[in-house]
């Protein structure tokens, strides 16, 4: 891949990433988000966020699988992506059904449970979208740096286990997710394993079998 | 190219026009993925609310002024509009996107329909609908109907008490409750094909709770016949109770001795109660009963005691532990 082809697809993934966004401010303006706009709007924003999330994660998996190492290139992107949809996810809750009133938005988290494994997942993004600069990357050392960034992990799961806690009862949609997410780390499970084991059968002799 | 070194030097496409070939192409990418990721979105996210036409419903007697409001039968409150009462319901026998119950339910067919109302009663009896219309005239009632999601809505319904049709059918000495059951049909029902609930839908009032001139059947709303997507042809309407009380769709009303199950209870018995009475102050064990959305507005309401009607319902659980009893 080329510098300049690189470039171009970080500009359809910049430019993806918003369409849904533009397309919810538009039908805003033009009052079409049905007839309860504020529970489609943190709703909306949330789910970008877990789709962004899980497209992240699945960027080592598919690069791995393919040989495709310049995928490794939109990973930041696209992680940026659901911090973006989660922060405005938090803030449409935090306006529009919560007033911007800060003591009802924490009676509220300790109400719902949910709340709280939600605000969890976009916690533990802040510091990823922080450390995510290049100069940061070099600040810190690939080995702690990676070491950080498996709170993805922590996020990706928080988020399913988030969604799936406030369905009344038709669990389809985030058991689909938690499906997809499941895959994608227990890829990453194989992966160690494997890697681990040859290290052990290294070890002294196993009996002759 | 095979012949590559025939090209003359003024044949090869000078940098500058390649370079144009090429942003004009990626331009082009770029559009093409934006209206995909666009028409996906569109997919998932449809806008059109489709319009809603029934028949329109003689003889609908108004609703008493809000001056005269102690019956309760006016709540002096903005409507909510006709296009968002028939555009987010809560009806899992077609869908559970509340969004998508209209469209689903559309074309649903009642021809024939009958309700057999059953059980500890002295005139049993199979009702066409038209018989059962004919107990008493529609009478307008301007209801507020809260969702145990948290959300809420103003509905002028067209109905008569449920009372009525219980005189009717004369309830023995025996019968405690009135169960309730909607059409088990999975072909004009296409949500009843997945056991999200245990299908069909049943729900249950006490006897004294099924009398309340506040408990009504109904048939319309607006003054028109009820579409498909909020309970056509007839369903139940209890305003001081959580939405899911008022059953869609009936076919069956049983008299019984013994309180009935109920499909949300069923479900999950420590989230959904029998009673399921509306009460800001105990909340649901996934969230706060104390605020609802009030759809057309911003902003959230506080939630009221039996939903507003406290002073015509309150008696009805004195001395009940409503913490209990939920």
């Amino acid at each position: 891949m080329k510098e300049n082809d690189i470039r171009f697809i970080k500009l359809l993934i910049l430019v993806n990433g918003l369409v849904p966004l533009a397309l919810l401010v538009w039908d805003q303006g033009h009052q079409q988000l049905g007839a309860n706009p504020q529970n489609f709007l943190i709703l909306t924003t949330g789910m970008m966020t877990l789709i962004f999330l899980v497209l992240t994660m699945a960027v080592t998996p598919l690069r791995k699988i393919t040989g495709w190492n310049w995928l490794i290139q939109f990973r930041r992107m696209l992680g940026l992506y659901a911090f973006f949809y989660g922060c405005l996810h938090f803030l449409c809750f935090f306006s529009l059904d919560r007033g911007f009133s800060v003591s009802s938005t924490l009676t509220e988290m300790l109400k719902r449970k949910y709340l709280i494994v939600g605000s969890t997942a976009l916690i533990v993004m802040i510091p990823l979208a922080i450390t995510s600069t290049n100069a940061m990357i070099k600040r810190l050392g690939g080995k702690r740096w990676r070491a950080l960034h498996r709170l993805a992990y922590v996020a990706a799961i928080a988020g399913v286990i988030h969604y799936y806690m406030q369905v009344k009862a038709d669990v389809r949609q985030p058991l689909v997710f938690a499906a997809v997410l499941a895959v994608l780390l227990g890829y990453r499970l194989v992966v160690y394993l494997r890697q681990t084991k040859p290290a052990k059968a290294a070890a002294p002799a196993a009996k002759p079998g | 190219m095979k012949e590559q070194d025939k090209i003359s030097a003024n044949e090869i496409t000078p940098p500058t026009v390649y370079f144009n070939r090429r942003n004009f192409i990626r331009t082009g990418i770029l559009a093409a993925s934006a209206v995909a990721t666009g028409a996906a979105y569109r997919r998932l996210n449809p806008v059109a609310m489709g319009e809603v036409k029934t028949a329109k419903l003689e003889g609908v007697i108004s609703a008493p002024s809000a001056t005269n409001a102690a019956t309760g039968f006016r709540v002096d409150e903005p409507e909510t509009s006709f296009e968002d009462i028939t555009h987010y319901n809560n009806f899992y026998e077609f869908s559970t996107d509340k969004e998508g119950v209209a469209s689903a339910a559309q074309g649903f067919d009642t021809k024939g329909w009958q309700v057999s109302v059953e059980g500890l009663v002295n005139k049993p009896k199979v009702f066409g609908l038209d018989d059962l219309l004919k107990i008493s005239p529609p009478e307008e009632r301007i209801y507020r109907m809260r969702c145990v999601e948290g959300w809420s809505m103003v509905i002028p319904w067209a109905g008569f008490s449920l009372s009525k049709l219980l005189d009717v059918v004369e309830p023995t000495s025996d019968a405690n409750f009135v169960a309730f059951e909607t059409l088990l049909d999975p072909k004009r029902m296409p949500g009843q094909r997945s056991d999200v609930l245990n299908w069909p839908y049943v729900e249950g009032l006490r006897l004294d709770e099924a009398m309340h001139p506040l408990a009504i059947l109904a048939s319309g709303i607006y003054g028109r016949a009820l579409p498909p997507q909020d309970g056509a042809p007839i369903r139940l309407v209890t305003p001081w109770k959580y939405g899911f009380k008022g059953i869609k769709s009936i076919v069956k009303i049983k008299l019984v001795a013994e309180q009935p199950r109920t499909s949300w209870s069923e479900y999950a018995p420590n989230e959904y109660g029998f009673y399921a009475n509306v009460n800001p102050q105990v909340d649901h064990p996934r969230w706060s009963q104390a605020t609802e959305q009030r759809i057309g507005e911003s902003g959230r309401r506080p939630t009221l005691m039996f939903n507003g009607y406290e002073e015509q319902v309150g008696y009805l659980y004195a001395g009940i532990d409503l913490r209990k009893n939920f």
